[in-house]
């Protein structure tokens, strides 16, 4: 029993934890600044991304396939504001053209590239390959200081480390502009703290976690650990501090749980298979909200 | 025979010919629908309605299997899809009102949270011993190829439908997207025309299940309307539009993914949609890029030969590139910048247009700032004869102003 949680749900449990923090982080800033839908467009557009970069490369390596999705979410946003700018289009419906347009291209592109059934599909990036993410090398609790089996643990977990560790340093070293751009654009520009530069680091940030975690779980947790952690935090407080901690805590406990739930859930229910993760963490992302929604203290404005 | 060729006159069979009428149907209704969806600025809500199908769909998949054997039943699927994407409006509509959250969170919380529990359920739906569950997932993008007939009919007749509501509901809707306030004294239900845009906008996303797929379904509203707002700035022109932008786009995606099994159906109509928004975008004469350019040059163009007619008539120096070149143009001026006689006469028109203009501004403040012609238009093209006469006979009464460029012909440049 132990040795199947160290090899089977450890790891993938913590890649869990990590994404959703490293989305629901900049997720509280989407929120407040009613941009919560950027998140859904970004994780939309890194399909095309993706594929494009398979289609270049040949392989499905990971460092080609991130850069890919960089791209086509900087181009996503990019593309969002010309067609914003240029043809006065109000804000939502020029994201919903984009979006729908560059991930249906994402799709058409994939069905006409992918002739040897690599394993690429429209599935897979929606729902990730969390389950798969084992650590078979683990024998015990003494493999966790143990170098050898430590090196083969999947490659994702230190990958989502260190973007979790790059998104938590650069809000913490923009917290300053971010906030005043946040509630005071207008003061913000007087003040001298650059608020679109300060809107395109968050973005940067944006596409950076949500590219990251895509890759390891999928698009529905990055599109749900950006909103939902934080809109519940939201309802908890009116101290921006303290909301980021909610929705950090917010953020693992969805992880742990939905985790938990998929894994053990239909078992406990007498069933055989366990079901979605990547589904169930945003279904519990969703019933914290749920919670939040009916007994938040601070769920009304004021 | 090329076969998309053949699939776009209709020569393909009795239910592929029915799926790409239908699917024109769907996009026409989509369309109309979608311009009232854009004026109220909810084209986002669609794709939570979309999204928030799935767990629906898939619980009534397993429900149908569990029960029948067959769940692939698709008025079974349409229903219980209508029924989880009509909760998710409501718990957008919810959230937004009874918390602080704006609406753009309310949507993403609804299309991801709902759309994660029916991937769970889709989960369960490929654990079933039946193994009928292939299929379901092209619920996700849809495809019209293989579609069975009594499908392709229930799509049609449907679309149909639909696309008659929005005509009956056209006029309350319309005043809906303008003047909320005024369409409820002028006795429009404004709480019951919002629910039927709902309701509308639903039927359009179940609707659309099976040919586009619920994760593109909201393209179908959004992107016709968006394009036919680049066509023109009224709205009973904009509805006609954005239908037949929807019917066009739906019915050649359609048509050209049947002869081409492989192409998702959704994503190939999303895309001939968006080749339509970018050449609307770009060249639509009444707001595209191209139209808007030219018409900013000419007034710039106007705005120039004007001013710089009214320094001939002052006898200031010019130094303006494009205004001394539009002059010359115009044989106005020499190319030394000495006034030609054609351009003493202009510059003393202009200066009496301007004294005119400045006469009614001073007169009628309030009239001529409504005119919104910025004194470039010359003013017996605005003000009907008996008014300019009126204005003519005020400014011969008052003491001359003398015009110098009658009197005295010096280069311009100096």
């Amino acid at each position: 029993m132990l040795i199947d949680f160290l090899q089977l749900s450890l790891v993938p449990m913590l890649i869990a934890v990590l994404a959703s923090m490293a989305c629901a982080l900049p997720g509280n800033f989407l929120v407040l600044r009613q941009q919560s839908l950027i998140g859904d467009a970004v994780s939309h557009v890194v399909l095309p991304g993706v594929v494009g970069a398979f289609v270049v490369t040949g392989t499905i390596a990971t460092a080609p396939m991130l850069i890919g999705a960089a791209v086509a979410a900087l181009f996503a946003v990019g593309l969002i504001e010309i067609i914003r700018r240029l043809g006065k289009v109000e804000p939502g419906a020029a994201m919903g053209v984009v979006f729908t347009a560059l991930f249906a291209a994402g799709v058409v592109w994939l069905e006409q590239s992918n002739s040897a059934s690599v394993h690429l599909d429209v599935e897979h990036v929606l729902y990730g390959n969390l389950e798969s993410l084992i650590w078979l090398d683990a024998e015990s609790w003494a493999s966790l200081v143990n170098p050898a089996a430590l090196a083969t643990v999947p490659e994702q977990l230190g990958r989502l480390a260190w973007v979790m560790a790059v998104v938590a340093i650069v809000i913490w070293v923009l917290w300053r502009p971010l906030v005043i751009g946040t509630f005071d654009p207008a003061f913000a520009a007087s003040a001298g703290a650059r608020p679109g530069l300060t809107s395109l680091a968050l973005l940067v940030v944006v596409a950076l976690s949500a590219v990251a975690a895509f890759e390891a779980v999928g698009a529905i947790i990055v599109v749900a650990m950006f909103i939902c952690p934080a809109a519940a935090a939201r309802l908890m407080t009116n101290k921006l501090h303290t909301q980021v901690a909610w929705s950090l805590g917010f953020a693992a406990t969805a992880a742990i749980g939905g985790y938990t739930l998929a894994a053990w859930g239909p078992i406990w229910l007498g069933f055989e298979n366990s079901v979605s993760a990547a589904g169930m963490i945003a279904t519990t992302g969703g019933l914290i909200l749920l919670l939040a929604c009916c007994f938040g203290p601070c769920r009304r404005s004021r | 025979m090329n076969p998309l060729l053949d699939a776009l006159l209709l020569r393909t069979g009795y239910n592929t010919t029915l799926v790409t009428i239908g699917a024109a149907l769907l996009g026409a209704a989509a369309g109309a629908i979608g311009t009232f969806v854009l004026l109220r600025r909810r084209s986002l809500a669609s794709d939570a309605a979309g999204h928030a199908a799935l767990p629906g769909l898939a619980a009534a998949f397993i429900l149908m299997a569990m029960t029948s054997g067959n769940g692939r039943w698709l008025p079974g699927l349409m229903i219980g899809a209508a029924i989880s994407a009509a909760l998710g409006l409501v718990v957008v509509h919810a959230i937004t009102a009874r918390t602080r959250l704006k609406e753009d969170a309310a949507i993403g919380v609804v299309l991801s949270v709902f759309f994660g529990l029916g991937v769970v359920l889709l989960t369960v739906v490929q654990a079933l011993p039946s193994g009928n569950q292939a299929g379901i997932a092209s619920y996700l993008l849809g495809s019209a190829a293989g579609m069975l007939r009594s499908e392709a009919e229930l799509i049609a007749i449907m679309a149909a439908l639909t696309a008659l509501s929005v005509f009956i509901l056209r006029r309350p809707l319309s005043m809906l997207c303008f003047d909320p306030d005024y369409a409820a004294i002028s006795g429009v239900r404004v709480r019951l025309t919002d629910a039927a845009l709902s309701v509308i906008l639903l039927a359009v996303v179940i609707t659309s299940l099976k040919v586009v797929g619920l994760v593109l379904s909201v393209a179908l509203s959004i992107m016709p309307a968006v394009a036919a707002r680049f066509w023109t700035d009224r709205v009973q022109h904009m509805v006609p539009v954005s239908a037949a932008l929807g019917a066009a786009g739906a019915y050649a995606g359609a048509a050209i993914s049947s002869s081409a099994p492989s192409l998702p159906t959704g994503a190939v109509i999303v895309l001939i949609m968006f080749g339509m928004f970018v050449v609307s975008l770009l060249f639509a004469p009444a707001r595209g890029v191209l139209a808007t350019a030219i018409r900013h040059q000419a007034f710039r163009r106007r705005v120039h030969r004007r001013q710089g007619l009214l320094a001939l008539d002052r006898q200031e120096s010019i130094h303006d590139g494009m205004t001394l070149r539009l002059l010359r143009q115009s044989g106005w001026i020499r190319r030394d910048g000495v006034p030609t006689p054609a351009g003493v006469l202009a510059a003393r028109d202009a200066a009496h247009d301007e004294a005119l203009w400045r006469l009614h501004g001073d007169r009628y403040p309030g009239d001529s700032a409504a005119l919104h012609y910025h004194r470039i238009v010359p003013i017996k093209q605005v003000l009907p004869a008996d008014a300019l006469a009126d204005l003519e006979a005020l400014l011969a009464a008052q003491p001359a102003r003398k015009s110098h460029a009658t009197t005295r012909l010096a280069p311009a440049g100096y």
